[in-house]
């Protein structure tokens, strides 16, 4: 027996080697990103050990941390819960961060380089260090005017400031509560996340605003680009176009109608009784004349075709927006249909709120921001947002044709939901279709000027809302322009 | 087949020299204990360093009264088995005292936490530390009366039937109990009288089992050992003489399933196969072994996709193979460890310097993961040899055993006390699925001592037994059992 009394020793060995060599891959070679795996409840501890920023709106905080006197101390609350929540986004123990609290987390959380002096003097001082605190661009009455309406419904709204670029309103419907995912209860967390539906990529949690779950075809608020490219290409609002009851493109492909017969069934209307009452054939026509190029050009000066972010002021990467896009039309058809915002053609909120402001502002468009200033734990500026020029696609001509043509709509055309009286408002409707029999997806896009002064911009979406979507949508856009304005 | 080295060394054994005293290496059993004593004590008073930046003479108590409990079982070894090896001792009771200052530093608060002021104010007998001491002191005390009661080792085999059945009663309470009698943290494996005291009578179930699959093997090794087919080489037994194995098989997927105790059930059917090999010396049994495990592991998993009573299984192997898949949920405690285990790095952050608290039950089923943040990688290798010393230890006591039951008893209880570390050290680093046995002598935890300072016990007896000089076996105590007695030491195989 002692022979295998001595193998089995050998048996021995070789468990105590695989636990030595084990031991040297858990603590040596995997030793650095296990300790530095955001789990680690040595780095959870100090992260929720000092309280990050309040993300604010005038002088109201969406986004606080709150003393719980737990093991992780701060715990995050949102006020107004859904309402912000495509703003503030969350911050959560499991599922990482979103919005301001992903894209300002440097600021909120205290680690970056300009808060280096107030650090400083925290620490002299024995204070314990606090993040920063985030003031947003938003109007709260234009946001709960925009809320409100959106309510129980499927869509977005983002209102711009067209002369700084600043975004006074940005929702989205259905939204969720980010509370629950800030809890530190992983259940809690957990439970509320899968009710969220995460992996549809079009549930709650998608920023329609920002075309999370899209961009979607613009239907015929489309016709604004194309006029703008007419008007700068020799046309005028009085300008004679072909248009007719119905348009068979050379190249085959599906005849275009108009929404009702009554709409321009005359062989000629000026473009602003085009664009008045949108006219399909019209445009389709137009679009055709005046070629792929031209309009696809026109679009991209606007902010089409190209990716485009959120400028933040605590680091380098701004807040994803997605990319509105024209596609790639080839032939008659699918220009024609692209021409009045179908085909491949799709875009977000954002960008049509960009596009009516560019219109509002003399054909100077603002680059969109959301964060006004960084404050300090005493509410002084340590760095404030500064303006920018997105680009100039149309000039101060064409902007003014193109608003003569677009009052039209809101004073006597498709857009009259819009009206705020004594204010010169202008506006785009927009219905798209979208696969076979779904309900259309309404838009609006407009502006509102007070004695020539440009002072708010709108781009609302209703998804699959049917035929009355882009009323609907219409009417949602004077609200909230309404909010602004103080009306 | 024989060979030069299964020539028993009948004459003399090592310890003994010629005329005169025996070497009985009692000093030196002293001397490591005293030794084990100091790297307690520095342990203890570098962790309060750490913790409240002073050291005070507080921090000597608990490795103080440890040395005292190793001091009362040394002079009993003197008077009962004055030739033992003089290092199983020293070496178990060096765990034991590093297990007590780990557990009473767990209930010191760490500087991070805001308790911080408390420092100052735990003394030696706040926490579970002292509780553990006391532990010890009835383990210790175990062990002596086992020491004094059982002067020969052969004297078990007696009982061997009696305590196979002891074993299986012990084991299967648990499962029987309802579960608020039985069931602590989802595995059924305790007897609990709530409110008072609860009992893992596992722990003493593996020794009781261990002397009779040891007497068993004995008795049956040359049936075991017939072969009947050869494959690829190696000789495999006849069918009929599966049966033992089966059942022991059966005994330890019911473990799994009933108690959902996978590290029981490792242990009882590892350990019984390694013991099977070493008496029949067939390689065989050992393959046999392995493909009934590997089997029943894969058929466990697959099955737990969808019934009930393997799911437990099936999850703990999911959360071995991508432990920091949900870490703050399903592999909450292993990511936790892992961490800790990371933190601690090479060098470790130091006595008193890590953050114990992070790890969920850093006294008992994870105490590893606490000792491999704040000593490293170092500190838990110098431990792990510490317990390879103890069983190649036993190993030898077994080797030099005059009587077949002796060997394969310390064999088994040695290679047991290896499996154990690897199944609990192994599961907490994540080398296979964690299971939830005690790390011997050093987890927080009664019944788990008690049963391993038996063991303890039980190899010094055999070591006393093969190291006296001479040829008078059991030390000239007591009647050797008739049946053992005619058995020869050593059967020469086909």
């Amino acid at each position: 027996m002692n022979r295998t009394l001595r193998r089995s020793a050998l048996v021995v060995f070789v468990l105590f080697l695989a636990l030595l060599g084990n031991l040297t891959r858990v603590q040596f070679f995997q030793a650095r990103s296990l300790a530095e795996n955001p789990a680690n409840p040595r780095i959870l501890k100090d992260a929720y050990d000092t309280p990050r920023g309040t993300i604010m709106v005038g002088r109201d905080p969406v986004a606080y941390s709150k003393d719980t006197g737990g093991v992780l101390r701060y715990q995050r609350y949102y006020p107004k819960g859904e309402e912000y929540a495509p703003i503030t986004g969350y911050t959560s123990l499991v599922y990482g961060s979103t919005g301001i609290e992903r894209y300002e987390n440097s600021m909120l959380n205290g680690t970056d380089d300009t808060l280096l002096t107030q650090k400083l003097s925290d620490t002299v001082t024995g204070k314990k260090s606090a993040g920063a605190n985030v003031l947003l661009t938003i109007n709260a009455k234009a946001q709960d005017a925009a809320w409100n309406a959106l309510k129980g419904r499927k869509g977005a709204a983002v209102a711009v400031d067209p002369k700084t670029g600043k975004i006074l309103a940005l929702v989205t419907s259905p939204s969720f509560d980010p509370n629950p995912l800030a809890s530190h209860d992983d259940a809690t967390i957990k439970k509320a996340w899968n009710s969220y539906d995460p992996s549809s990529g079009s549930g709650p949690m998608a920023n329609r605003a920002l075309g999370g779950g899209g961009p979607w075809p613009p239907g015929s608020t489309m016709k604004v680009i194309v006029s703008a490219a007419a008007l700068e290409n020799g046309y005028n609002p009085d300008t004679n176009i072909p248009a007719g009851s119905s348009y068979q493109p050379s190249d085959g492909g599906n005849e275009i109608h108009n929404d009702v017969p009554s709409i321009c069934p005359q062989d000629q209307v000026t473009m602003l009784v085009a664009l008045r009452d949108s006219c399909n054939t019209g445009f389709a026509r137009l679009g055709v004349k005046l070629g792929a190029d031209t309009v696809i050009n026109k679009a991209e000066q606007f902010g089409l075709n190209k990716s485009m972010t959120i400028p933040m002021l605590g680091q380098d990467q701004g807040m994803p927006v997605a990319k509105s896009v024209t596609g790639d039309p080839k032939g008659d058809s699918q220009v024609a249909q692209s021409s009045i915002g179908q085909f491949n053609v799709a875009e977000t909120p954002l960008q049509e709120a960009m596009i009516a402001g560019a219109v509002a502002n003399d054909g100077t468009e603002m680059t969109p921001y959301l964060v006004q200033e960084i404050q300090g734990t005493d509410y002084s500026a340590l760095r404030t947002a500064q303006e920018h020029k997105y680009g100039q696609p149309i000039s101060a001509d064409t902007a003014s044709k193109l608003r003569e043509m677009m009052n039209a709509v809101v004073s006597s055309g498709t857009g009259r939901n819009a009206q705020i009286d004594g204010i010169e408002v202008g506006g785009k409707t927009g219905t798209a279709e979208h696969g076979n029999g779904a309900p259309e997806h309404g838009w609006f896009m407009g502006y509102a000027r007070d004695n020539g002064d440009p002072k708010v911009a709108v781009g609302v979406f209703l998804e699959s809302a049917g035929e009355s979507g882009s009323g609907d949508a219409t009417q949602i856009g004077g609200d909230i322009m309404k909010a602004v304005l103080g009306k | 087949m024989t060979s030069p080295n299964l020539a028993y060394p009948t004459a003399t054994p090592s310890g003994a020299a010629a005329g005169g005293r025996a070497r009985t290496g009692r000093n030196t059993e002293l001397l490591l204990l005293l030794f084990g004593f100091v790297i307690t004590v520095v342990l203890s008073a570098a962790s309060e360093g750490a913790l409240i930046d002073t050291i005070r003479l507080d921090s000597l108590v608990l490795p103080f009264l440890v040395l005292l409990l190793g001091l009362l079982a040394h002079v009993l070894v003197r008077i009962f088995a004055p030739y033992a090896d003089p290092v199983l001792l020293p070496l178990a009771m060096l765990i034991n005292g590093i297990g007590v200052v780990v557990i009473h530093r767990v209930d010191v608060p760490s500087e991070t936490d805001d308790s911080f002021s408390k420092f100052a104010t735990i003394g030696p007998f706040d926490g579970l530390g002292v509780q553990q001491v006391l532990w010890s002191g009835v383990a210790v005390v175990c062990f002596c009366i086992v020491l004094a009661v059982v002067r020969d080792h052969r004297t078990l085999s007696r009982y061997a039937y009696t305590l196979g059945l002891v074993g299986i009663v012990l084991v299967a309470i648990p499962a029987l109990l309802p579960g608020r009698f039985s069931e602590v943290n989802n595995a059924k494996v305790w007897i609990t009288i709530p409110g008072v005291a609860s009992v893992q009578p596992g722990e003493f179930a593996k020794l009781a089992l261990f002397v009779f699959f040891a007497y068993y093997l004995v008795r049956k090794r040359e049936v075991l050992s017939l072969a009947s087919k050869r494959v690829l080489g190696i000789e495999f037994p006849r069918p009929r003489d599966l049966g033992p194995v089966l059942v022991v098989w059966v005994l330890s997927v019911l473990i799994l399933v009933v108690e959902k105790d996978l590290g029981s059930s490792l242990l009882y059917l590892g350990t019984f196969v390694v013991m099977l090999y070493i008496a029949t010396e067939r390689r065989s049994w050992l393959i046999i072994g392995a493909i009934l495990f590997g089997f029943g592991a894969v058929v466990a998993y697959s099955l737990g996709t969808w019934l009930g009573p393997f799911r437990n299984f099936h999850d703990r192997v999911n959360f071995w193979l991508d432990p920091m898949s949900d870490p703050l949920g399903n592999t909450y405690q292993l990511s936790r460890s892992l961490i800790s285990l990371g933190v601690g790095g090479l060098l470790g952050t130091g006595p008193g310097a890590g953050d114990p608290t992070s790890v969920p039950l850093p006294r008992s089923d994870f105490i590893v993961a606490t000792i491999g943040e704040e000593l490293g990688m170092f500190g838990l290798t110098a431990l792990l040899l510490v317990y390879l010393l103890i069983v190649l230890r036993g190993v030898k006591a077994g080797t030099m055993a005059r009587d077949p039951f002796g060997k394969l008893l310390a064999a088994g209880l040695a290679f047991s006390v290896a499996l154990q570390v690897f199944v609990i050290v192994g599961g907490v680093t994540d080398l296979i699925p964690l299971t939830g046995l005690t790390t011997p002598f050093l987890s927080y935890g009664g019944s788990s001592l008690v049963a391993n300072w038996i063991l303890i016990a039980m190899l010094i007896r055999i070591s006393n037994d093969s190291r006296a000089p001479g040829q008078v076996t059991g030390g000239g105590r007591g009647n050797p059992p008739p049946q053992l007695q005619s058995v020869a030491t050593e059967v020469i195989k086909l």
